[in-house]
């Protein structure tokens, strides 16, 4: 016993110390000032770097290269401020709260708040499954529960900091309205359509109430604080790849694909199954806010219209073959099937609309 | 000898909390016996909803991302 005490005190000693909460505030302050400074100096850096490299402007791999080193250190900058800044927040949300608040809430006022909550509570497609069954376990109606998980990958926090970041806060707002939007029609449907009976047998056979309540942890600021930086690490950590392939291509693409090569197929006046067809494009295709946004950019610059790329970008991030062979885990294939044609035609409708009044 | 369960369906997260669990428990010289919880139906039973949930001697101590170093050393 005595021997364990004298090695746990060892091993105390060993571990990094964790900043004080000053500490946190302080380089908080410092690293906004940064932040700034950095996001201010994004068009002077990516000329100096084209200018060692002896490049120039007005040609292809000069205005490749100046893309691909002005975007990276943006999208980079963008998102940590933005993560950083949602761990924080998402500190006040747990999945257990989210229940409880959705739990017993009629149709309709249930899917309104399940798609609102999907932005804010900590989501993971890894555990899209146990908060499923999680949520009809509790008295969640089935409608509710897709609301939110339609909104939760969707309407997140990356691709809304990109967005913002690359078009501005317009268009950031309209993906944020009409991203709820899809979300709660499509909630509204599957509720409508009674489709209980397509959950599998087990999941049918957990009843209400059975799932035993998690005392609430409570959360001082400097836990907050380091839940933000854990967020940034666990985020930024991850996605980061992605976000370099994608600005690799959207590069490639601002570089060398001719000026409105894309009007004709993606544009405005593209025959009208040019959305379809960029809807299921994007089902296949799976990757993150954060890899296809750069792509979506580089499009844009080549003429292609907005409720288009839009309605692409949402299918690549909402309707994905891995999260449906996840889902087949919990659901029968009917619903799946319901589920894919309800998001799809709420995101097409979008895109129509989108186009005709931009 | 604590009894850990890891419930996870087999995310990186999941491989990650087991990583730091045994490396903690070896660091404290705390013998445990661990294993890893990755049907559903399982996991679902101790109405975890976010994954990796982490059961110790039979109560759920922990769900929704990797825990933290201190945290582990207090279930100890």
């Amino acid at each position: 016993m005595h021997k364990l005490n004298q090695k746990m005190n060892t091993s105390t000693l060993a571990e990094p110390k964790p900043l004080s909460l000053s500490a946190w505030i302080a380089g908080l302050l410092v690293g906004a000032v940064l932040w700034v400074l950095a996001y201010s100096q994004l068009t002077n850096f990516a000329d100096a770097v084209i200018g060692l490299l002896g490049l120039s402007h007005g040609n292809h791999l000069g205005e490749a290269v100046h893309f691909f080193f002005y975007d990276t250190p943006k999208v980079l900058l963008l998102l940590t401020g933005i993560v950083f800044f949602m761990g924080v927040i998402q500190t006040f949300f747990s999945p257990e709260r989210t229940r409880a608040l959705l739990s017993g809430k009629r149709v309709g006022v249930g899917n309104v708040l399940a798609a609102s909550l999907g932005i804010v509570t900590p989501f993971c497609s890894c555990s899209a499954i146990p908060l499923f069954i999680g949520f009809l376990s509790a008295g969640v109606p089935l409608g509710v529960t897709f609301s939110f998980l339609i909104s939760a990958p969707m309407v997140n926090e990356v691709a809304l900091a990109l967005l913002f970041g690359m078009f501005g806060w317009k268009v950031a707002a309209l993906y944020l309205g009409l991203g709820l939007f899809v979300a709660i029609i499509s909630g509204l449907i599957i509720g409508k359509l009674k489709m209980e009976r397509y959950l599998e047998d087990w999941v049918q056979a957990i009843h209400a109430g059975e799932a035993p309540e998690r005392a609430g942890e409570t959360w001082t600021w400097l836990e907050r604080f380091q839940a933000g930086g854990r967020h940034v690490k666990e985020i930024v950590g991850k996605v980061w790849p992605y976000i370099m392939g994608g600005i690799a291509i959207g590069a490639a693409i601002h570089g060398y694909v001719p000026q409105d090569f894309m009007a004709s197929i993606m544009g405005k006046d593209a025959p009208w199954w040019s959305l379809p067809v960029a809807v299921a494009m994007g089902v296949p295709m799976y990757t993150n806010a954060a890899g296809v946004i750069p792509i979506v950019e580089a499009l844009i610059g080549k003429g292609a219209a907005l409720g288009t790329v839009l309605a692409f970008m949402m299918s690549v991030i909402a309707l994905s073959l891995p999260e449906m062979v996840i889902l087949r885990k919990v659901l029968r294939i009917p619903l799946i099937a319901t589920f894919v044609g309800v998001v799809a035609s709420g995101i097409l409708l979008v895109g129509y609309v989108f186009n005709s009044v931009l | 000898m604590k009894d850990i369960k890891v419930l996870g369906t087999g995310c990186a997260n999941c491989r990650n909390t087991i990583k730091l669990i045994e490396e903690v428990a070896a660091a404290r010289g705390v013998a445990i016996t661990l294993t890893k919880v990755e049907e559903l139906p399982e996991i679902m039973k101790y109405g975890v909803m976010s994954t990796p949930g982490v059961v110790v001697d039979g109560k759920v101590v922990h769900a929704g991302g990797i825990p933290d170093r201190s945290k582990i050393a207090g279930w100890f």
